[in-house]
């Protein structure tokens, strides 16, 4: 291990007792770049049923609110999607408006 | 003989388990989950009657083994409740690798313990190899000669282990203790858990305004450092024990310590022992002295964290040592009680007394007045240069050959 990474941890005096750590520390990680396949979402197909934005299991998918202040897709969050491919599965079939891809090298 | 020393104690006669159970009903914890073992059983069985009848709120959870029985407990307390369980032996075994999810996720999980032997081959009496076996599971460990001392034991625990964030176990030697009515004075139920007062764990998993991660991966990088957290726990631990004893002798007027010195001081030979048997040495002792011989004892109360700084300072000026254990380690070398108290001395400098290793009792073996009584003949002896002292573990009243 580099010393200077070392250096960087914190001590026992530091560190929260009981290994408790704080919640919500997932937006520090990259996860994205785990990824093999991305998902691609298809703004003209997609028909605004959330279901890919309630399967996800890293809220990866991003939501806003439109004109009629209704909640609709606003596109995937590739920092954190693992490419797991749980909303291109889940996407109704008549409409597929999400497709998985070979992430580019 | 127990005599009344609070004003508003009350004087009854009960055993061991009985005097737990009712010590569990006056500190009435949020969550009770136990399966039940002997000789063990009797606590969990007197304190569901309790819920049953609706004299105590706590939630009983009923469960399919020990395991399950730590693991609810550990559950609950992590949800931020006050959480105890009661076991023994093999209960206490099968408990194992939970015992140190509760240290280590610093969890005060408050277990009342019966000593019993472990199997195989099956034997449900008094030995402490069940407890001396989790001496390194990071839990405090607390040991009664009496019903009384279990009683009030318990009783500081509850509030020992939450001010250390330590799980900690309060124990006493099974049938003995577990099953023999006494005379003992328990406190009103009010003045009981005004001591106790109430938990309020800093942070708890139910805080939803809080929320955190428990139990998550800690590899290389910072697993030590939280280990490191827990061995630095049990030492400040000693200075909450006796802080809590402090509380209770202000408010219930009984002394506690980290041991019971008896007739120590002056001592020139002396033996170490826990629970139960102390009262025994006891009355050797006062005989002894009757003849002029400078025997003492000195018997522990608190063996996690061990005192060692402080038992180190006492035994120095005692000539000949008698470590009386329980329990054997199996290990080749020595049992527990006698290789803490050996490196105790040997670290702090203190090389004049000479320490002898006996395992007594185990299984429930007999051990009385004659045997006690050579023991500290030879003592004598060894103090006095006419033998020399042992380097082997002498097991007592066992037939070898």
């Amino acid at each position: 291990m580099r010393k200077d990474e070392n250096n960087m941890k914190l001590t026992a005096a530091e560190l929260p007792v009981g290994g408790i750590v704080e919640a919500g520390t997932a937006v520090n990680f990259h996860t994205g770049s785990w990824r093999s396949q991305r998902p691609v979402w298809n703004k003209d197909k997609c028909i605004g049923c959330l279901i890919c934005w309630i399967s996800c299991p890293d809220g990866s998918i991003k939501i806003v609110s439109n004109e009629k202040g209704a909640s609709v897709v606003d596109g995937i969050d590739y920092d954190s999607c693992k490419g797991c491919g749980i909303c291109a599965k889940e996407c109704p079939v008549k409409v597929s408006a999400i497709a998985m891809e070979q992430e580019k090298k | 003989m127990i005599e009344a020393v609070y004003s508003k104690g009350n004087i009854v006669a009960k055993t061991g388990n009985e005097v737990v159970a009712e010590a569990l009903r006056q500190i009435e914890p949020d969550v009770m989950a136990a399966y039940p073992i002997t000789p063990a059983t009797e606590i969990v069985q007197i304190f569901s009657q309790f819920v049953a009848d609706g004299v105590v709120k706590s939630e009983y959870v009923t469960v399919e083994s020990e395991h399950s029985a730590i693991s609810a407990a550990i559950a609950a307390s992590a949800a931020g409740a006050r959480a105890v369980t009661s076991t023994s032996s093999q209960g206490l075994c099968l408990m194992w690798e939970m015992l140190y999810i509760a240290s280590g996720l610093r969890l005060p999980v408050i277990m009342a313990e019966v000593n019993r032997a472990v199997s195989a081959p099956i034997n449900i009496n008094a030995d402490h190899s069940d407890t001396m076996g989790a001496r390194d599971a990071g839990w405090i460990q607390m040991y009664s000669e009496n019903s009384q001392e279990a009683y009030d034991n318990i009783i500081q625990l509850t509030k020992i282990a939450e001010k250390a964030r330590l799980p900690a176990l309060a124990a006493m030697d099974g049938f003995i203790t577990s099953h023999c009515m006494e005379v003992v004075e328990t406190y009103p139920d009010a003045d009981v858990k005004a001591f106790v007062g109430e938990y309020n764990p800093e942070r708890y998993l139910l805080d939803v305004k809080r929320p955190y991660t428990l139990g998550s991966i800690d590899l290389q990088d910072y697993y030590f450092e939280h280990r490191y957290q827990l061995a630095q726990a049990m030492i400040d631990a000693r200075s909450i024990i006796l802080d809590v004893a402090k509380e209770f002798k202000e408010a219930f007027g009984r002394e506690y310590g980290f041991y019971e010195k008896y007739m120590f001081d002056d001592a020139e030979i002396a033996m170490i022992i826990i629970g139960s048997s102390a009262g025994d040495v006891k009355v050797v002792v006062k005989e002894l002295r009757k003849k002029g011989i400078k025997a003492g004892l000195l018997k522990i109360r608190v063996y996690r964290p061990f005192p060692t700084e402080q038992i180190a300072r006492d035994l120095a000026h005692v000539k000949a040592i008698a470590v009386m254990d329980r329990s054997d380690s199996c290990s080749g070398a020595f049992p527990p009680i006698y290789s803490d108290v050996v490196a105790s001395i040997y670290s702090a400098g203190v090389l004049s007394p000479k320490v002898l290793s006996y395992v007594y009792g185990i299984g429930g073996r007999e051990f009385c007045d004659e045997q006690i009584v050579k023991v500290y003949e030879t003592l004598g002896k060894v103090a006095s240069g006419l033998e020399k002292p042992s380097n082997i573990i002498e097991y007592m009243n066992v037939r070898i050959k």
